[in-house]
């Protein structure tokens, strides 16, 4: 079971409380009739499901119900850090940061 | 290459088993093949088969990270049907079902196939709903399906708690006679020693680290750990690894990765006629030829390529089985795992050509890739082999996420998520 930390309710708390939300950093279309099939496409449907650092939304759903991204290694399981929802992408150095 | 038969084994026995040849070479890499499929699992060794086999294209290479089979092919539970809902995954997966049930004969290799029965059971009105619509749809398609009551359904398999008091009551069940099982490991092997017989060179940790390019953009072969390997066209079949594969080529893929647990029990005595899917409580079982029974658990709900989960989720599952069969209640399970299911947003495969002449993709079979490896392998090749999709596999493209033609199996795919 994964551990992880509400950064709403600043407390490492089960899985089992979590829910998780999908891919982040994903915008919506500012214009959605303006978008071409081939951006549709990468809205919708392309992700970069990478074998290593993932930037991800879960949503604290049995605690105070709060979305909120992580940092999370997708060989290893580990949550590198999270932070709140709005905040821009965290850079390496700041995860690296966080690490210790 | 020994054939196998009765009398082979005879005469083997009597020399006490000493004098079996390895059942497929190891190579070192040529510099250049015709064809290079990446992932030596059922899917991937099953294309170097046919292409062998049925287009006579016998010098291409497996190459593989790990070990043969080693992959997702080890790590399923072994079911097979095709009992999908739309025409075009009907006709895919019945596809495969039609070889599976010549493919021991035909690769000379008991792959212990068993058309044991696939039970689907209904717990709710809205379940009972849909699985008569998905029979009508498979009739209307050639494929065998039907409804079986409560009593019917415990008739075929006695374990079945059909009690009203139960969580969830079973309101009553589709049976695809068919569908069934097969020894999961013995198509890895049976389709390398086939391939290898004809030609086809296997290469074990042999992993690949780039797809390099032409400047008109063809492929031209691939970067792998044991050195170049040239070859003008390059089939990617690697399971939870295609969008990485994808990615060294510059094509992004629709397909995350999830983990998915399974797990066996002690072995018992043949208790277990079937293999039971339910979708509601979520678990699906069926019993090997060791004895042991053998059960899946859903995805894990986030990306991951760790081939492992939590215990929550196989509490879940186990639950679901006891409440199911109170007879299993008392069984201690042996051992569990995971593998990586590469899914796609419309739960169907994506199986064809890609943007880059010369690179084909197989991958995205998500939680349901194992029923399908001969058709897939045989589907594979064909693409290949002429450099356009065989009518069945021609729906299940790349540009599908573009143009909106999606073939949405959410809902036939018997594991949640």
């Amino acid at each position: 079971m994964l551990l992880i930390r509400c950064p709403y309710c600043e407390q490492d708390r089960a899985e089992v409380e979590f829910s998780y939300a999908g891919e982040a950093h994903i915008e919506r279309p500012v214009d959605p009739s303006a978008f071409s099939d081939a951006e549709w496409e990468a809205f919708l449907f392309l992700r970069s499901n990478p074998r290593g650092t993932h930037f991800e939304r879960w949503v604290h759903i049995h605690g105070c119900a709060r979305h909120f991204n992580a940092v999370r290694d997708t060989v290893s399981d580990k949550f590198l850090m999270t932070y709140k929802a709005g905040k821009p992408r965290p850079t390496k150095r700041e995860i690296e940061g966080a690490k210790k | 290459m020994t054939r196998f038969s009765f009398p082979a084994l005879v005469r083997k026995a009597i020399g006490a088993d000493k004098d079996w040849p390895e059942q497929w070479a190891k190579p070192d890499p040529k510099s250049d093949y015709d064809v290079i499929i990446v992932g030596a699992g059922g899917h991937g060794l099953g294309a170097a088969y046919y292409l062998a086999k049925e287009h006579g294209i016998t010098n291409v290479a497996v190459v593989e990270k790990g070990w043969l089979g080693g992959g997702n092919t080890a790590r399923n539970t072994a079911i097979i049907r095709s009992n999908y809902l739309y025409e075009e995954s009907a006709a895919l997966y019945d596809h495969a079902l039609g070889l599976w049930e010549g493919l021991s004969q035909d690769i000379n290799y008991n792959v212990m196939f068993s058309q044991r029965g696939v039970l689907m059971l209904a717990h709710t009105v809205h379940d009972v709903q849909i699985f008569k619509r998905h029979i009508h749809a498979n009739r209307l398609n050639g494929v065998d399906n039907e409804w079986l009551s409560p009593e019917q359904a415990k008739a075929f398999c006695p374990p079945l708690n059909i009690s009203s008091s139960a969580r969830y009551p079973v309101l009553g069940a589709t049976l695809q006679r068919r569908g069934g099982v097969a020894r999961h490991d013995a198509v890895a092997w049976a389709y390398a020693r086939a391939a290898a017989a004809r030609g086809v060179d296997i290469l074990e940790n042999c992993a690949v680290t780039g797809i390099s390019r032409a400047r008109d953009g063809q492929v031209r072969g691939v970067e792998t750990t044991r050195g170049f390997i040239g070859a003008k066209k390059i089939a990617v079949s690697a399971a939870a690894h295609s969008s990485v594969i994808m990615d060294m080529a510059g094509v992004r893929v629709p397909i995350e990765c999830f983990p998915l647990q399974a797990l066996v029990s002690e072995p018992i005595e043949p208790a277990f006629p079937c293999v039971v899917l339910s979708n509601t409580v979520h678990a699906y079982i069926s019993q090997s030829d060791k004895g042991e029974l053998v059960i899946g658990a859903g995805t894990e709900q986030y990306v991951s390529y760790s081939q492992g989960g939590p215990l929550h989720s196989i509490e879940h599952t186990v639950s679901a089985i006891c409440e199911m069969f109170p007879i299993f209640t008392r069984l201690r399970m042996l051992r569990n795992w995971g593998g990586t299911v590469d899914v796609t947003p419309d739960r169907s495969p994506i199986l064809g050509k890609t943007p880059v002449p010369g690179l084909y993709l197989n991958g995205g079979w998500g939680t349901g890739g194992f029923k399908a490896t001969p058709g897939a392998g045989h589907l594979l090749a064909w693409t290949i082999a002429r450099d356009e999709p065989h009518p069945i596999n021609a729906p299940f493209t790349l540009e599908r996420f573009r143009t909106g033609r999606l073939i949405d199996e959410a809902a036939a795919a018997a594991v949640a998520h």
